[in-house]
This record gives C-alpha cells, structure tokens and sequence, in this order.
C-alpha cells in the first residue's frame, strides 16, 4: 500500500490488518522503552495547511516512536501563506529528501493531486482533506470500538453487526464519511442523524439510515453514539437558526445519556464543544471513549506509517 | 495567395463538387494562376463561427492574445470569434472593442467579433454603454456578462428592453449566484462523495426560466450561453413552443464529457458550468438534434498551467477548446448519427452568424458570397495532444484521447489560414 | 526436487529433550529461566522445552514468544511483513536468564534483531540462544549456545522444518 488517501480504498482485510498491526503498535506502548526502529532513518513531513493541534501531535508521536526524523510544517507563517503553490512546496520536500508526507489541506482531494501528480516519490497520508476525508480517524475510532467491544478478542474481527449513530454536521463532515465507509466494509450498520440541511444531497444512495430525530436514534439502541464537532468556522449561519436549537434537538445532554443504554459507548473525534454538541458529563462519563481516541489515534497512525514506508521493491 | 481551385469537395448536402476562390469571395469559373487544392474525400463546410471565446487581450495576454487565439481559431476551421468582454479593462466601452476588432482585423486570421459586457465592469450594478459600443467601429451586437450572471431580475428587465434599441442580443450566464456561492462541481451523489461544494442544475434552470418570461413580456430576444442541464433543455423547449425568441447554445464539452472525470481532482475537468451526469449529455445532444439548442459555442477559456495544476478548489474554471471543438461534435453526435453534415454546418456556422448578426454567412459557398470555408478530414482519427493546440494555454480536457476528424484547410475571406493542416505564418495571412 | 528428511519426529524429540537437559545443567538450577521462541516454529520449541524442563525440575521455566519484525533490517527491502504478538511471561526477563530458541539458524540477523528487541524489554542477567537446526553460514558474529543438529549446508539448499503444531502431521527437518 503506497497511500492512505480514504477509508474508500479499503477492503475489509486490508482494514483488520491495520487494526491488528495497531494492536501489536498498541502493546509496545505498554513497554519502558516505547520506541521501534521499525522507521530508522526515514524523513516523515507534517504538511499541515490547516491549523490542528491534536492530529499534528498525534502524527508526530507516531513516527517518533517507529524511530522516524520528522518534520513539521504549518501552513502560517511559511511560504505557502506568501503564495507558493502546493507544487513548489511538494518538489521543495521531495528535494530534502522525504519518505513519506502526512498532509491535511483545506481543499478536498489535495492528497490525492499530490499522490498522482509526480511532483513528489513519498507516501501520502491524508490527514484530513476539506470535506472529504480523514482515513486515520475513521480507522481510530473503528478500532477504538472493536476494542472496547471485544476486548482481548480483537485481533482479526471487524464490526460485523455492531450498530453505529452518527449525529452532526454530516454535511462537511470528513469525520463522517470516512467512517460511513469503513463502517460498512467491516459490516456495521450506520445510522446517521442531522437537520436536513446537514445532510449531502444524494445521502440515499449511501449504505446508511437517516434520521432528522436523535430521541428515535437513541430509542433504537445504538452501540455507539458518536457525536460531531459543530464547526462554526465552516457554515453561515442558515443552516440552523442558531446554537441553542441545535443543542436542543441534536446536543447529547444529560437526559439522553440516562436514555442511552448502558453498554452504549459515547465518541466524539474532539475538539468538544462541550454543552453544545456533547455535555460534560457525557464527555466524562465512562462510557465515553474521547481519550481513549487520542491513544489510539497514536497506534494507528504508527501503523499506517509502518505499512507506508516499509515495504519495498519484491 | 488568393486565387484557389478546390476541387473534389463534399459540401454539407453530400453532393461533390468544385470550388472556386478568387478576391476574397467564391466565383464560378476557375481563376487563372490558381492554386489547386486537392479535396477528394474532404467534407466542406462553411468557415465556422464560434459565438462564445475568451479572447483574454486586453489584461491576460498571459493565457491567450487575439493573435494565438485567432490562431487557435482557425487551426479549428472556425473563420469567425465572437470575443468575451471578462477583459481587463472589461470591454463596456466604445474605445476597448474597438482595440479588440481592430487587433483581429489586422492578424486577420479570423473576424473577431467583440461582445459588450451588459454591466459596467461586469458588476451587475448599471448598465454598460450599450449605444457606443453598437455605433462604434466594432459595431456590437451581441452583449454578455459572461463570467458572471446579470442575476437582478430589474436590472436584466432592463437590459432586454434598452438592446432592442440597437437591435442587439442579450446572451445570458444562467447562474443563481446565491445557490452557487463556492460551487466546484455538479451538485449530485458524486459530489456529496467528494466533499467538493455543488452547483445545483436549479441555479442554471431558474434563472432560463425567469429570461425567457422576461423576455416574452417586453419582447425582446434572449441568447442562453452554455447551456449545461437537461432541465433547461425542457425550460427551452417550452418557450420556444410558446414562441418566445429564445436561442441557445452548447459547448462540445457539455456533448462528450461527465462529472465522473471529476472523481480524480484533475482540476482540467474544472469548467462552469461544470460537467453534469450522463442524463444531462443525452439530453443536450437530443436539444441539440431537434433544435431546441441552435448552435455550438466553445467557451475557449485558457488558463495558464499553473492555475490548474492545484488543488481544485484552487483552480480556475475553464478549458481551451477551439481546436478540438469539431473533433468533439463529430464524435458526439455525427458518429451517434444524431446530426449529419448538413445540421454541422448550420449549428457551427450559419446559425451563430444569423444569431451574432455577422454578415456573410447566410449563404455559404454561394457565387458572390465572402469565401469563408473550411476542409475537413472527417475520416481521419488520432490522439489528441498538446501540439494540436495552437493558442498560449494548453487546458484542455482532451489531451491523451482518441478523437476523429482533422482540419486540412481553412479559408478566411479568401485568405488560406490553414494549409496540409499546417497554420499559414503570420506575416502572410496579415497580407491577406 | 524432492526433500531428503534428515530428523524424524523421535530424533527432534530426542534433541529437544538433549537442549532441555543442557539448559538446565549450564544455569546450575537457577530456576528463572524464561525461553523466547521467535515467530513461528520457534514459539512451539519454546514451548516444548520449557514443558519438558518443568518435568524435570518444576517450576524452573516460563515460556513466551518475541516477534523481532519491527527490529528487521530489511524492512525496506521486502515487501511489507505482518508482526506476530510478541508475549513475555509475568515476572518479565530484568535479571533472569533468556534463552531464545528458534527452529533454525543461518545469518543470524533474526537473532540479532531479536537481541535489540530485548534490549527495548528489559535487561536480563544473561542471553542464551537454542536452535534446532544450524546450517552455517553465519552473516554475523552469533552462535548458538544449544544446537538440535548441526546440518551443514550450501547457500542453494533449503531446509524444511514441519511441526506438529504448526504444520500437522509428524514433526520433520528436511533439506533440498
């Protein structure tokens, strides 16, 4: 596997084998020495055009601990935010020599100009591309679920069967879609619930149920509740009249959670808006899995790297 | 060289003939001193006439000058460019098209026509000097804000009522801005999948429908650009059936291609209004057989590579398409047998002239007429590369696909523009 | 090319019970011993072993499995390599005696990968090695302290090994 550019790409062994080789990444966390040398010698790149504190953080940790050089690049204050072209900075890092490029760009499908385009050799993980994907995410939050599900049983299972609620800004939301289609390769059922104004046109031809009613969603008994960021930054305000309506019909407060069954787990991919899309005492309550994520987030990313930037010619 | 001999041609109605050329226009007898093209087997066709190119001079001489663009224009056997006013300065004044024709008269590759933006710099705000740009030497007819939508419904009132003055068209980019704030691409299921912002077909039809209402009440007459959905096909349909002088035209692109090219990123399929379903083509080129669509128009937008060699969103909107524009109609709908020679001449040449208002075209070949013409090798195909464009910019959508038909000649008010399907030098075809 | 089988299943058995006894009498019964088998067959003689030390002297030896994948070093030269788990016994190995057992050794890069997969575990007292099999031709200064058979080799043969637990049947070591 040369890129991770979506969770699209992926066929359901390819997804279990980077969940399992996230468990083997996951117990050398546990040692003292929590490094491999699996990467030595190699040059990972962070291209981050967007600002992000966790991902970046995330990435970083990953590599390091396979023994990678990296090296991190935000967008502000650099050349890109003078004008140089996604081009010159991608044959600017081929030039230094990198192996492989974590690149999160505003613009949906930019990892994938960079992977096809020839200015540039190295593995390409996507990051987080405008509205269209974020393939670690989706992988760390399937994993996070098959692991809190079936426990020491998890490698080599998927979530055939496991029923997911997906509630938010499905709209823009890269989170969901990368989700959406790796929950269907490992054989969850998805439901998704949103005001339709947060809904894609044509989202009956995706392999989900859909709801406008988060009670309903609940009432269903859902596994998992997964709740999504309300990101101002990407909408005018007619999406929905204004905050308070939205927490009200689609925020995950108190009352819901006591609804929720009780084995159902709470996710949120983070940053939290907490008492608007979550509250605090869903965010903290056991059920959530919210830090869970970020370990997790670690152990897959090192395993994408490894499958990425081992691997050579046969 | 002035004097041609043509013989062997296949004119539009499928007889044979020989052509005759000398001073400028078609005479009956062979001239003396002439020089003999051999066109066994070549389809003829009137020189072409595209109401719909950028021409970018003056202010983006970068991507294309009228001098690479004319040129560009008759490598595709067109004689005649109607010339967008997205200029900069935008063409809203007498002095800007006039410097517009008189550029094209003097490379005289093609007979560039200028069209008069309808807003003072193309801002939708106040009406542009409608009246000077009519009376002056460029002698406008045709008026577009091209780029973008005349989308106040008052201010497009307006502009039909006051072009009648001047006898001139109104030629209308059918775009409901609000719906398309930051649109990327056709809005459907592929967009929903690529996370790239939709263009709704409602955008496009809604403001077709309101135009041609608009332009039954005052009485005017309204030209569609681009015209890109199959719901608009139906929109002018039915006003035609209600006899509302509607004409409409669309760009080889909208004929052949689909928003599946899109799924890649590859920002050469970025165009607007963008490439729609399969449902869309079918019913553009059935428009286009039965009518209810007039003419083909390129909307030749070149754009330098590194505006297209980004990330999409990022890119601009556009693709060169002079050269390949009678390729893309033969393969689309003559090979579908949709259209034949005959409705090839009269939706790429006759039709846009009558439209435009160009002189000269009315009745092509006919003794006495300006000897505008163009011979193709309808038979030939080949891989469409980038030394088959001849204008500044190489964005086209084409390049690396197999297309049929090849340009041999091409004749501008009996200058050879074209010769062996080789672009006749500058300094010969300014002589004339 | 057939294989010509070089150890039956009675003579591995009977190796396997030599290396247990030789274990045992070069840690003078220090009882904290924890045997590694490397990935896959060498997990299984690990596991054989130790069974037979506890017969002999109980409670002498723990037994667990050292995946060395991530310390390989052609990573980038093969394609892509799956990692078995890698389980270390409670106690851990800081300060006791490891012994490494795989079912052959040739270059000794793998055992040299494991040593640095240990170093990452923990510090024991002392590192030994057994291997059912050595065929020479050592890339890297490494021996085996307990060896099955010894089977020299030329680079162009190959050695089979098939164990019950593995590969069904009886246990065999073959070479082509």
């Amino acid at each position: 596997m040369k890129h991770l550019l979506s969770t699209r790409d992926l066929s359901r062994d390819q997804a279990i084998a980077i969940l399992d080789l996230a468990e083997d990444m996951a117990a050398a966390q546990t040692r003292e020495v929590k490094k491999l040398p699996a990467l030595r010698g190699k040059t990972v790149v962070n291209l981050f055009f967007e600002d992000s504190t966790r991902t970046k953080i995330s990435f970083e940790a990953a590599a390091k601990r396979l023994s990678a050089d990296v090296i991190s690049f935000a967008a502000k204050g650099s050349s890109v935010s003078k004008g140089e072209s996604l081009k010159d900075t991608a044959q600017t890092l081929a030039a230094i020599g990198a192996d492989g490029v974590v690149i999160r760009h505003g613009s949906s499908g930019a990892p994938r100009t960079l992977a096809t385009s020839g200015w540039i050799d190295a593995g390409i993980v996507n990051a987080g591309d405008g509205t269209h994907e974020h393939p670690t995410q989706g992988l760390l939050d399937a994993y996070t679920m098959r692991k809190r599900i079936h426990g020491d049983a998890s490698r080599g299972r998927a979530l055939d069967g496991v029923r997911v609620a997906i509630v938010g800004d499905i709209l823009h939301s890269r989170v969901a879609r990368s989700n959406v289609w790796l929950l269907e390769t490992l054989g969850a059922e998805v439901t998704l619930v949103a005001p339709g104004t947060l809904l894609p046109v044509g989202i009956d031809t995706w392999p989900v149920t859909t709801l406008f009613d988060l009670d309903e969603a609940i009432a269903a008994r859902p596994d998992v509740l997964m709740m999504l960021r309300i990101q101002s930054e990407r909408m005018n305000a007619a999406f929905f009249p204004n905050a308070r309506e939205y927490s009200r019909q689609w925020g995950l407060d108190d009352e819901r959670l006591a609804r929720l069954p009780e084995g159902s787990l709470v996710m949120h991919p983070g940053p939290m808006n907490r008492g608007l899309e979550i509250s605090s005492a869903a965010a903290d309550s056991a059920r959530s899995t919210v830090i869970e994520q970020v370990a997790n987030g670690v152990s897959i990313r090192m395993a994408v790297l490894f499958m990425l930037l081992t691997g050579g010619t046969e | 060289m002035t004097a041609f001999q043509i013989t062997g041609a296949v004119l539009p109605d499928g007889t044979s003939t020989d052509l005759f050329v000398q001073d400028g226009v078609f005479v009956d007898v062979a001239p003396t001193g002439a020089t003999r093209i051999d066109a066994a087997g070549l389809q003829a066709l009137p020189g072409l006439v595209d109401l719909h190119t950028h021409l970018r001079e003056p202010g983006f001489e970068q991507s294309e000058t009228v001098l690479t663009g004319t040129r560009a224009a008759a490598a595709g056997g067109f004689t005649a460019v109607f010339a967008m006013a997205n200029t900069m300065p935008v063409s809203d004044t007498a002095g800007v098209v006039e410097q517009v024709k008189a550029l094209g008269d003097l490379h005289n590759y093609a007979t560039v026509r200028p069209i008069g933006a309808v807003t003072v710099g193309l801002e939708g705000q106040r009406l542009s000097e409608i009246g000077a740009m009519a009376q002056s030497r460029a002698q406008v007819r045709v008026f577009s804000d091209d780029g973008k939508c005349v989308s106040d419904a008052l201010l497009m009132r307006r502009a039909l009522e006051y072009v009648k003055t001047f006898g001139g068209v109104i030629a209308q980019h059918s775009q409901e801005p609000r719906l398309t704030e930051g649109a990327q691409m056709n809005e459907g299921v592929l967009s929903g999948e690529l996370g790239l912002a939709g263009w709704p077909a409602v955008a496009e039809e809604a403001i077709i429908a309101r135009d041609v209402l608009l332009a039954q009440h005052v009485g005017a007459r309204l030209h569609v650009c681009h015209v890109s959905t199959a719901g608009s096909v139906d929109v002018i349909r039915w006003a035609k059936a209600r006899g509302i002088d509607v004409t409409a035209e669309v760009t080889p692109h909208h004929l052949l291609l689909t928003e599946q090219l899109v799924a890649g990123y590859d920002a050469r399929f970025k165009v607007n209004p963008p490439l729609r379903r399969d449902e869309d083509v079918h019913a553009l080129r059935a428009g286009l057989a039965d009518g209810t669509i007039d003419i083909v128009a390129t909307d030749h937008a070149p754009h330098p590579a590194e505006s297209k060699e980004c990330a999409w969103d990022e890119a601009s909107f556009g693709m060169v398409g002079l050269e390949s524009a009678l390729n893309v109609v033969i393969a689309s709908v003559v090979e579908s047998g949709q259209l034949d020679y005959a409705d090839v001449a009269r939706v790429l040449s006759t039709a846009p002239a009558r439209i435009g208002l160009l002189d000269g075209y009315a009745e092509p070949f006919a003794v006495g007429a300006p000897a505008h013409l163009t011979l193709v090798d309808t038979a030939a195909r080949s891989i469409f590369g980038t030394e088959h464009l001849h204008g500044k910019s190489t964005n086209s959508p084409y390049l690396g696909r197999e297309l049929p038909g090849r340009v041999v000649t091409t004749v501008h008010g009996g200058t050879a523009t074209v010769l062996d399907g080789v672009l006749v030098d500058a300094a010969e075809v300014a002589r004339g | 090319m057939t294989a010509r089988p070089v150890l039956q299943q009675a003579d591995i058995t009977r190796a396997l019970t030599r290396i247990a006894h030789e274990i045992l009498e070069s840690s003078r019964g220090s009882g904290d011993l924890v045997l590694l088998g490397i990935p896959t067959r060498g997990v299984v003689l690990a596991e054989r072993i130790t069974r037979t030390l506890n017969e002999i002297e109980p409670g002498s030896a723990a037994w667990g499995a050292l995946d060395v994948t991530m310390y390989r070093d052609d990573l980038s030269r093969n394609p892509t390599r799956t990692p078995s788990p890698t389980s270390i016994p409670a106690g851990g190995i800081d300060g006791r005696t490891v012994v490494l057992v795989d079912d052959v050794l040739y270059s000794g890069r793998t055992i040299r990968a494991a040593l640095d997969a240990i170093n990452d575990i923990g510090r024991p007292r002392v590192v030994r090695l057994a291997a059912l099999v050595d065929r020479g031709h050592r890339e890297l200064p490494i021996r085996a302290d307990f060896v099955g058979k010894n089977l020299p080799s030329s680079k162009d043969e190959r050695i089979f090994v098939r164990l019950a637990e593995v590969d069904g049947g009886e246990d065999e070591v073959a070479i082509a």
